[in-house]
């Protein structure tokens, strides 16, 4: 099965299972969908397609324990007056739900560099996409595997 | 909010060197997605803003969602262009605040 068609099912699968549990225990967790994510980037960048490059997302390839997965993104910018990094949101797709952060830099920051640890629910892909000062927007994905959830489910 | 912070920042620097600040609180940071024993699910209760500032001005700062693990931790960077002191705060779901100050001298 190649990775699309991979993806597309357990999307769907993850998506229908969340919704039958959502009736059946009247709860409102249910898992991120391609549209959230979709939604959530569309709403950060003002509806532009982030580009590739300028971003480079840090990870590790596996995290043994889904509660603190360690991330680090830097942005290649000036991070001058009239050219600098506003902010880089981060997703991770298939989690309850797809938000993890959002940084916010500014000239002072000198370096468009963060790094934080994260809860991920299960292997999946995160996202980093970054605003810049002119309304350039820019993203890098990488894929994680994650060997014990981390969402407390 | 019952939370301590810790914050890594050298001494001094030299006027435009770009440190490195480094944060820490404790906090359960509680998600919302547990279930007590009973199956009941247990309320979020998150600090969901952190923020850094240098002699007023605003440096780094983070919208943060349930997906931030417990104890949150940050690193980032600053750019000194004169002595001062960084103000670091954190907001709980509570709307509670707590706040931290460290001073940097000017090598």
């Amino acid at each position: 099965m190649n990775k699309s068609k991979r993806q597309f099912l357990s999307r769907t699968l993850g998506v229908s299972a969340g919704m039958a549990v959502t009736a059946l225990l009247g709860s409102s967790r249910a898992l991120a969908s391609v549209e959230d994510v979709q939604k959530a980037v569309d709403e950060f960048s003002g509806g532009k397609t982030p580009a590739e490059g300028v971003v480079t997302l840090t990870t590790p390839e596996i995290a043994e324990n889904g509660n603190s997965v360690p991330i680090s993104v830097s942005v290649d910018s000036p991070m001058s007056e009239d050219d600098y990094v506003e902010s880089v949101m981060i997703l991770a797709e298939d989690n309850p739900s797809a938000l993890v952060a959002t940084f916010h830099f500014s000239p002072a920051s000198g370096e468009a560099v963060a790094s934080t640890r994260m809860r991920l629910a299960r292997t999946q892909n995160v996202l980093a996409v970054a605003k810049m000062s002119n309304g350039d927007v820019y993203s890098a994905t990488n894929n994680i595997k994650v060997t014990i959830g981390g969402c407390g489910g | 909010m019952a939370a301590k912070p810790r914050v890594k920042i050298p001494k001094s620097a030299a006027a435009g060197d770009i440190i490195t600040v480094k944060t820490l609180i404790s906090h359960k940071m509680e998600s919302g997605q547990r279930k007590d024993g009973d199956g009941n699910p247990i309320p979020r209760d998150i600090i969901n803003t952190f923020t850094c500032t240098f002699n007023g001005k605003p440096v780094f700062s983070c919208d943060m969602d349930p997906a931030v693990s417990a104890n949150p931790y940050f690193e980032f960077k600053a750019k000194i262009t004169e002595a001062g002191t960084f103000t670091f705060t954190w907001v709980d779901d509570a709307g509670e605040v707590t706040e931290m100050t460290k001073d940097i001298a000017l090598k």
